[in-house]
């Protein structure tokens, strides 16, 4: 018989990225040095999470093409952001392949020229007036979210003296508790930014980082209009013995 | 599909998607307004009690601080508490007079404080039957930080109840327990709890795997 306060397979630590990574240099002074106390039995706090069902939303939320205006009286075309249009898509999933339903999702991102939306974002390429670059949506009764916007470009950053993010977006979920919580960046496919990239090698395993490229998928995307990436999330798995009114 | 039996468990399972860092712009995904950004109709942020909560309403406040003793000025954080009566309520409603899910961040002011607005949580149980001391859960986010950090906000009031919790007897060292505790202080009559939080070196706050 099963450990009745077990919910979640464990999280296998060598596999995400170690806190102290010296390569990403704003590690090293962020790092503990300490190791982690293990919860040997995890309790309700561990096990529950929030369940945002009844959050409202706008209508445009995952929509990035459309959920942004500085100047609101720009509408349809004239208002559209500048890059490519993309359609992001994926399912979020649990280590068996149980599908999640009903969680939130969010992500941001840098606009077409590799800028933020953000106050402290100083680089030289300008704000896009029709770009904000948040999304948010919930997965369906399948684990299935989308998001419709542009693909980010790339952008310097200081780390080494010539450093560069691989376009990527970033991407939160919430899963069943907070023990599922997870936030990681979607890389594109083949992009050569990516395996120099030292955030990326923050992760020691290969297969690691094949969990973080989205790939093209030609099929969804819609012709004459936007090419598409999938990304599916997978998080930790829901084992079959925990009963939530325990 | 795999034959069963003809291959170690351990690959019938999916591995997880690796962990990334939120980076220094995650509030224009998760804290908009702390970008500087317009924000929508609902935004999920620290008012987790409106006034008409029941309970005991209480303020918590702290910093981040890194190994170089300097304030982290763009950590990104999430609570998620018990109400009064020590039960999460999981739904998350902004038309509800309390949340027991809540965010925050640090300010990229001076100061560079972190805020909860919210009720002291009852004690919730342990999977052992006995009591937890109350607490607050709390995950935090920053530039830096490759995977989320894990910990507990104690209150430094609870004297009986923090000796008896276990999870606080978890830690083996009595000094490390301490990095959990919040400080009371009064002001204005209203009740606020300070937890500065230290990633590195002295004083180090304990974080936990679960
Ligand atoms: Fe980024």
């Amino acid at each position: 018989m099963q450990d009745d306060n077990r919910r979640f397979v464990e999280r296998d630590r060598s596999w995400h990225p170690p806190a102290y990574a010296p390569g990403y240099k704003t590690t090293v002074a962020r790092s503990p040095r300490q190791a982690l106390v293990s919860m040997q039995k995890p309790s309700v706090s561990e096990l529950s999470g929030p369940d945002f069902q009844k959050l409202r939303m706008g209508p445009h939320d995952n929509d990035l093409l459309l959920n942004f205006r500085e100047d609101p009286a720009l509408t349809g075309a004239a208002g559209l952001p500048v890059g490519e249009r993309i359609i992001m898509f994926g399912r979020v999933v649990d280590q068996f392949d149980k599908p999640v339903p009903h969680t939130l999702v969010e992500m941001w991102q840098a606009n077409a020229g590799g800028r933020y939306r953000h106050k402290n974002d100083n680089y030289l390429a300008s704000l896009d007036p029709n770009f904000g670059g948040v999304g948010r949506c919930l997965t369906d009764e399948h684990g299935w979210y989308n998001f419709r916007t542009i693909k980010p470009g790339p952008y310097p950053w200081p780390n080494d003296t010539n450093s560069w993010r691989p376009a990527h977006i970033h991407i939160s979920v919430m899963g069943p508790a907070i023990s599922t919580r997870l936030i990681t960046q979607m890389y594109f496919e083949g992009d050569p930014l990516i395996p120099i990239c030292p955030i990326v090698q923050t992760i020691n395993d290969k297969d690691a980082v094949e969990t973080m490229i989205g790939r093209l998928d030609l099929p969804r995307s819609n012709p004459m209009d936007c090419l598409a990436y999938r990304f599916d999330l997978v998080v930790r798995g829901e084992l079959q013995t925990y009963f939530e009114n325990q | 599909m795999k034959q069963p039996n003809s291959v170690p468990c351990s690959e019938l399972l999916l591995r997880e998607t690796a962990s990334q860092t939120a980076g220094p712009y995650v509030h224009i995904g998760l804290a908009l307004a702390a970008a500087g950004n317009p924000t929508r109709d609902e935004e999920i942020w620290n008012q987790m009690a409106k006034p008409e909560a029941e309970g005991e309403h209480i303020e918590v406040v702290g910093t981040v601080i890194d190994g170089n003793g300097d304030l982290v000025r763009d950590a990104f954080i999430e609570a998620w508490q018990a109400d009064g009566n020590g039960d999460y309520q999981r739904e998350y409603d902004l038309k509800k007079p309390f949340n027991s899910f809540g965010r925050t961040a640090t300010t990229f002011d001076r100061g560079s404080e972190w805020s909860l607005k919210t009720l002291k949580p009852g004690p919730v149980a342990h999977a052992s039957g006995q009591p937890m001391a109350p607490h607050i859960n709390l995950m935090l986010f920053a530039r830096g930080i490759n995977i989320h950090l894990q910990t507990r906000l104690y209150f430094e009031d609870e004297i009986e109840a923090n000796a008896a919790c276990p999870v606080l007897s978890r830690i083996e060292s009595p000094t490390r327990r301490e990095t959990l505790i919040a400080k009371r202080e009064e002001v204005d009559g209203k009740v606020r709890y300070r937890l500065d939080i230290r990633l590195q070196g002295e004083g180090e706050t304990v974080f936990f795997d679960f």
